[in-house]
């Protein structure tokens, strides 16, 4: 319908924003600016310097929904980059996005995502599935694959509420964006072995979220307790994990205040000191 | 090969513009105005799923009339410019004033080349308070203009435009500017007496400026109804959504148990 001779008039829309009958804007984007894709233009050759990495988080099931925790440590190397650093975000209103792995790419990668699912939700009037939110991130993250051979691997751990099915669910990915759906629980990042064997130990079928909240920071802080780069909940400067519930009810974050509740009842029936 | 006659730009802009007038002007009216918590849009629209009016981005709403197809599809891009920009930059660098730009130069472009595109088009964004509500208008061949508190277009804009610049006055609630904008649309043209039109027949969506967030909800069911009967209480949309799980596009009131959410 637009000339393609109109392209020079400046201002309006190129024809890629007039072309009909697509909802994604992942597509949209590696079409008209594929610079702006986190990994779209190949890295020069060297070696990579130091840079910040997220660590360690979590996912449960429980009775509502499903919980995801993160702990709030970037290390670079040996040293600590950051320590508020937030590793959970809401992809939509019944999602959560968890992310370990080279940060930068990974906080790109989550905020496209969001877009992404909003647009859909935009453009269609409709919330896509979660298996198609599932995908969709399985298709980034293999866009991702040039730069995850050179060192910048993200490794995202997805979970939401399914409105179809009325139950929570988890979802791993490799960094060729395989996709592996998770029963009961899982984790990702370096201290991922030592929260799973937590979470291995304390999850039970239908824990109320109270429940799930706990195993969730306790897990966290058992990779915490082994794991430099995993940091645990830190009282003195009130820093806590974000953790996150998703549920029929929607996203919602833990407040610190539930969260130092709940680790000062793990420090007294731990036995950690 | 044939030559074609010469024919001066006035005369061939003259029919683009009566060519595109003419068709716009069939189809059914839309009103966007102004009301103390937001902007309101209101067209009749018997379809659930065919929308005039739509989000675009988190403070800013669409609304058009005339060809399905053409205003759909500038909707999209619409929507396409206001995410590739709020990706590239930040969300609070996407403007409506931006948004029309780019519709002005789209319309312009396509009427001077080819068959112009039967639409109009409203651009809103809410902003922090009344006073800084933006509302463009923009016609077929890209004319743009900032409007203050109300727009009507589609068939009998004027007389309708003409009405509201009687009636409006800032400051309106939702269920003033909703009923008076549910009066004027269903005035008969040719005189005759009016139509009543149901919450059934309408399309009615807010720029909710309370909300934190994407302010744009369609209103429906017994919300909708509560808010256009005169002698109900209700004078505003709530500034939470409904407890009931999947997409929170549309607040319809029908809620019945609990409390409302409180975060929304």
């Amino acid at each position: 319908m637009i000339h393609e001779r109109g392209t020079s008039v400046p201002g309006r829309f190129p024809a890629p924003f007039l072309a009909p009958g697509m909802s994604s804007f992942t597509e949209f984007l590696t079409g008209y600016a594929p610079h702006l894709m986190p990994g779209g233009h190949p890295l020069p050759g060297g070696i990579l310097p130091e840079m910040p990495h997220a660590t360690t988080i979590v996912a449960l099931g429980y009775a509502d929904g499903v919980v995801m925790a993160g702990d709030r440590r970037a290390t670079m190397g040996n040293l600590i980059a950051h320590r508020e650093m937030e590793k959970i975000f809401p992809a939509d209103e019944y999602s959560a996005i968890g992310i370990a792995g080279s940060a930068g790419v990974a906080i790109e990668l989550v905020r496209l995502f969001q877009v992404e699912l909003e647009h859909y939700e935009k453009i269609e009037g409709a919330l896509l599935s979660l298996d198609g939110k599932a995908n969709r991130l399985s298709t980034m993250i293999r866009g991702n694959l040039g730069l995850a051979m050179q060192g910048l691997a993200v490794v995202p751990l997805f979970a939401g509420y399914d409105l179809a099915r009325g139950a929570g669910r988890i979802f791993s990915y490799d960094v060729t964006g395989g996709r592996y759906e998770e029963k009961d629980y899982h984790s990702v990042g370096s201290g991922s072995l030592f929260a799973r064997g937590s979470l291995k130990k304390r999850w039970r079928a239908g824990l109320d979220s109270a429940g799930a909240v706990a195993a969730a920071v306790e897990a966290l802080y058992d990779a915490a307790d082994e794991d430099s780069a995993t940091g645990g909940p830190d009282t003195v400067r009130k820093i806590y994990p974000i953790v996150a519930t998703v549920s029929a009810e929607g996203y919602r974050r833990v407040d610190d205040d539930d969260l130092s509740a709940v680790v000062a009842t793990l420090d007294e029936e731990g036995g950690r000191r | 090969m044939t030559m074609p006659f010469y024919v001066s730009p006035e005369q061939r802009y003259k029919e683009n513009a009566d060519y595109a007038r003419r068709n716009i002007a069939r189809g059914r009216p839309a009103v966007v105005l102004g009301y103390d918590g937001g902007i309101a849009f209101i067209t009749e629209n018997p379809s659930r799923s065919l929308h005039k009016v739509s989000e675009i981005y988190d403070r800013i709403g669409y609304a058009a009339v005339g060809k399905y197809n053409e205003f759909e599809n500038l909707r999209v891009a619409g929507i396409r410019y206001a995410d590739l920009r709020g990706y590239s930059n930040d969300r609070s660098d996407v403007t409506a004033r931006g948004l029309a730009n780019a519709y002005a130069q789209t319309l312009g472009a396509v009427f001077t080349e080819s068959k112009p595109l039967e639409v109009e088009l409203v651009v809103a964004e809410v902003g922090t308070t009344p006073d800084d509500d933006q509302l463009f208008r923009l016609s077929y061949d890209g004319s743009v203009s900032e409007q203050g508190g109300y727009v009507a277009m589609g068939g009998q804009a004027d007389q309708l435009t003409t009405a509201l610049a009687e009636r409006w006055r800032p400051g309106l609630t939702l269920s003033e500017a909703l009923t008076l904008a549910v009066d004027i649309l269903g005035r008969d043209p040719g005189g005759g007496a009016a139509r009543e039109l149901t919450p059934a027949q309408l399309e009615v969506a807010v720029l909710d400026r309370l909300r934190p967030r994407r302010a744009f909800r369609r209103l429906a069911g017994p919300l909708l109804e509560r808010l256009l009967r005169p002698d109900d209480p209700t004078t505003d949309v709530p500034h939470t959504d409904e407890r009931r799980p999947g997409l929170h596009d549309t607040l319809t009131g029908d809620e019945g148990e609990g409390p409302e959410n409180p975060e929304g």
